[in-house]
Parts: C-alpha cells; sequence; structure tokens
C-alpha cells in the first residue's frame, strides 16, 4: 500500500465531505429564498444578512429537540435508518473530477478522491443503498402512513432508478468507459460540423439521454413534482412521519446532499464538468451544478404533485422504452461512424 | 487504479458514519427526554390506531419489485456491452438487439396484462 497516496486522498475526501456539508446547508436556504421569490414572498431574512446564520439557526434549533421513539416501532432499525440514509449520501462525490492535479508543499494532490473505473455504476450502487434507509425507516416506525410512504418512495426509485441507468448506455458507448475521468477527456475534445466549433459535450449529442436523466434524477431524489413519498395532503410526511429532532433531520439533509451529488453528476456526464475557459475547473463545474440546483427549485415552484398511477406509468410506459430507443439509435449512429456498417 | 481507491472510499464510508453517530450524541446532552404515553402513540392524524400498522399491503410493489430485479439485470449486462461498443462492432449490436428484443417482448406482455396499471 502506498500510505502518502492514501492519506492525501482520504484528506481530500474528508474535506470534500465537509464542504458538501456545509453546501447542503446552504442549499435549504437557497432553496428558500428562491421558492420565496418566485412566490412574491421575502423568505428567511432576519437572522443574519440576507437571513444566512438561517441554517445555523435550524440545526441548532433541530438538534435541542426531543428524539421521540414511538412506542410499536422496532427500535433499533428506527434509530439507525437515518444514518444509513445520511451516512451513504455524500459518497457518491468522492468520484466526481473537480479540477486537474494540485500542487502543494512539495504534494501532488489529486482533485478527484477515488478514480475507480466504475464510477458510474458507483455512483448508482449508492443511490440503491440509499432506498434501504428509505424503506427501514419507514418499517421500523410502526405507523401506516410510514410504511406506505416507504413502499411507494421505493418503487418509484427503483422505476426510476432504472431510467437513470439505461439512460447513461448512449454516454458509455460515446465515450467507451465508465470512468467519469475518461468521460470528462472525451468531451474536451472540440466537436468540429463544418466552420462550426463546438465543445463535445454529451448534451449535445445526447439530448434525449440528458432529459430522460434529468427527469429520473428528481424523481430518483424524491423531489418535486416527483415528491409523492412525502405527499403531505395523503400520507403526512411519508416515511418519516414519526420521526423528529436530528433524525428527521438525517433524512431532510439525505435528500439535499442527493441532489447535489445528482447536480454534479449531471454536469460532469452532460455539461463537460470542470471544461471550461478562464477561470478554475472548480468554479465552471460549481457553475453547472447551481444551474441543476436552481432547476430542481424553480420545478418545485411551477409544477404540482403528479399523481401515484401517472408517475409509475411514466417511468415504465414512456420514458423506459425512450431510454431503450436512445441506446439503439446511439448505437446506430456509432456503428455507421467508425464504419462497420 | 488499485486497491487504495477503494479503501479511501471504505474510510469516508466510516467518517460519514461517526460524523453523524456524533450529531446524535451532541443532541444527547441538549434535548429533552419527556416521553409520556400519548406522545409514544403512532401519529393517524388524531384518530387512535384500530388495525396493527403493518397490515396487508398491496402485491403491485412486489410486481414493480420484480419487473426492476429483471430490468436491472438488463441494465447492467448492457454496460459491458456499451464499454466495449467500438470493438465489438455490429456483431455484438446484433446480439445486444436480441437480448433487448427479448426482454421488450416481456414488457410489451406485462404491460397487456395490466401489470403496469395502479388502480
Amino acid at each position: 500500500m502506498d500510505w502518502q497516496r492514501l492519506l492525501v486522498s482520504y484528506a481530500v475526501g474528508f474535506v470534500l465531505l465537509n464542504v458538501l456539508l456545509g453546501l447542503m446547508a446552504y442549499m435549504t436556504w437557497f432553496e428558500r429564498r428562491v421558492l420565496a421569490r418566485m412566490q412574491h414572498r421575502v423568505g428567511p431574512n432576519r437572522t443574519g444578512p440576507f437571513g444566512l446564520l438561517q441554517p445555523i439557526a435550524d440545526g441548532v434549533k433541530l438538534l435541542a429537540k426531543e428524539d421521540i421513539v414511538p412506542a410499536n416501532a422496532d427500535r433499533l432499525v428506527f434509530l439507525v435508518a437515518p444514518l444509513l440514509s445520511f451516512a451513504l449520501a455524500p459518497l457518491g462525490a468522492a468520484v466526481i473530477p473537480f479540477g486537474e492535479t494540485l500542487h502543494l508543499f512539495g504534494l501532488e494532490i489529486p482533485l478527484l478522491v477515488a478514480d475507480i473505473n466504475v464510477a458510474v455504476l458507483y455512483v448508482l450502487a449508492l443511490g440503491s443503498i440509499g432506498v434501504y434507509g428509505i424503506i427501514l425507516g419507514g418499517y421500523a416506525s410502526g405507523n401506516r402512513y410510514s410504511l406506505l410512504g416507504a413502499l411507494r418512495s421505493t418503487a418509484q426509485v427503483i422505476s426510476y432508478e432504472l431510467v437513470l441507468g439505461l439512460s447513461l448506455v448512449g454516454v458509455f458507448i460515446l465515450a467507451g468507459s465508465l470512468s467519469l475521468q475518461d468521460i470528462l477527456r472525451e468531451q474536451q475534445r472540440a466537436l468540429v460540423i463544418g466552420s462550426l466549433t463546438l465543445p463535445n459535450w454529451y448534451i449535445l449529442s445526447q439530448p434525449l439521454a440528458f432529459a430522460l436523466f434529468l427527469i429520473a434524477a428528481v424523481a430518483e431524489t424524491n423531489r418535486a413534482p416527483f415528491d409523492l413519498p412525502e405527499a403531505e395532503t395523503e400520507l403526512v410526511a411519508g416515511y418519516f412521519t414519526e420521526y423528529s429532532g436530528f433524525r428527521f433531520s438525517f433524512y431532510f439533509l439525505a435528500e439535499y446532499i442527493n441532489m447535489i451529488v445528482v447536480s454534479l453528476l449531471a454536469a460532469t456526464l452532460f455539461l463537460g464538468g470542470i471544461d471550461g475557459p478562464f477561470v478554475d475547473g472548480v468554479w465552471w463545474l460549481a457553475l453547472k451544478a447551481l444551474f441543476f440546483l436552481f432547476f430542481y427549485v424553480w420545478l418545485r415552484a411551477t409544477l404540482p404533485r403528479f399523481r401515484y398511477d401517472q408517475l409509475m406509468g411514466l417511468a415504465w410506459k414512456v420514458l423506459l422504452p425512450l431510454a431503450l430507443l436512445n441506446i439503439g439509435l446511439t448505437g446506430l449512429v456509432r456503428l455507421w461512424g467508425i464504419g462497420a456498417l | 487504479m488499485s486497491l487504495i481507491e477503494y479503501a479511501v472510499i471504505g474510510l469516508l464510508v466510516l467518517t460519514s458514519t461517526v460524523m453523524g453517530a456524533a450529531l446524535i450524541l451532541l443532541g444527547h446532552f441538549v434535548r429533552p427526554r419527556k416521553p409520556t404515553p400519548a406522545k409514544l402513540q403512532p401519529y393517524e392524524s388524531g384518530i387512535p390506531d384500530v388495525q396493527p400498522p403493518r397490515g396487508r399491503i398491496t402485491p403491485r410493489f412486489y410486481l414493480v419489485a420484480l419487473l426492476f430485479v429483471v430490468f436491472d439485470v438488463e441494465a447492467i449486462f448492457l454496460y459491458p456491452w456499451a464499454v466495449a461498443f467500438d470493438v465489438l462492432a455490429l456483431y455484438g449490436y446484433i446480439q445486444a438487439a436480441l437480448f433487448v428484443g427479448i426482454l421488450l417482448i416481456g414488457l410489451l406482455y406485462e404491460w397487456r396484462k395490466g401489470a403496469l396499471e395502479w388502480v
């Protein structure tokens, strides 16, 4: 084992973990402010300038709230499930490249925590494991709303995960790799069409996959208009109905971290990630991710919630066949491109 | 590309779990703990519950899970094919088309049988 490399990578990962936690706190602030503006309100503005201290005030408040465990809950599972959701959510960011290698104190510091060759598969797998936090929490609560919310959520997440996974196959065909590093490298080449030179971002060559990925990602993170699991008009709060205090906030935070990770992933896979002129790559990545995060809030402010049968029908009857169609078409074009047809 | 990358991920899993547990522990010293029988009842919008909470569940969820397993395996099989696409070329494309085609017939069958309807 190369201990120095392990330590450096771990240090980068540790910093990344903390940055993500901070970003997630401010994502709640960002969402409340933007949502308020869209609804002609002001939003939180009393705690600090522009209400910037609001996330900290919320955190302290939640920390000081009673942690209620219902009498007929499955105690151990009830206590551990939110931790599972929370602990796994930020790890997807470990495979996303944040920039070129940094040289500091005579050390080579890669701005990428773990350069594994199945990076995208790893992120999808983490999403699948995240479902356990939801279903275990809902089941252990001993509450009908929780159980129904958890089942709905699980069915929704696995259905859209399929679409998410299949929509990316087109990208893999073009890049010839599952590694995010390779996918980025492919996108940094120039795409020349006649006299026009464009960046080879996959949003241009895979527009259908991009649309499918975006829709599936919103559903995968249980966000409006796909926030059925927590439809407050019918299921109270869905799978975390019985949770209170900081354990409730773990579910809440996991949702926001997932949003950030998915936004980073979408930016890396389809918008060229760190690719951009003038400033360091990390700013471009941040800008592109911020665009997706704003899109999330925009959706929530604009669209009403789907009905559950519409939601499942959309995944299986529309998006899944479209994803397969995209793979077939991409394959055909690629065959023609490499001269095998 | 080595075990180091996975070791780092393992360490990070440990770190984030410890961080979460530490937050819960920290709260233990500041939060109140006053359970009452009424507070520990499951929340049912104010109505006392009459049935056991983990009652019967519609089998549709089970069907969705089953379909998911079939198609997720398909997706996993398509990944290596997509990565080696340029090497396998036309031969691989036809094979993948047959593979997806068979599953597509399965999906159409499910569709016609009404397994994808929710009412």
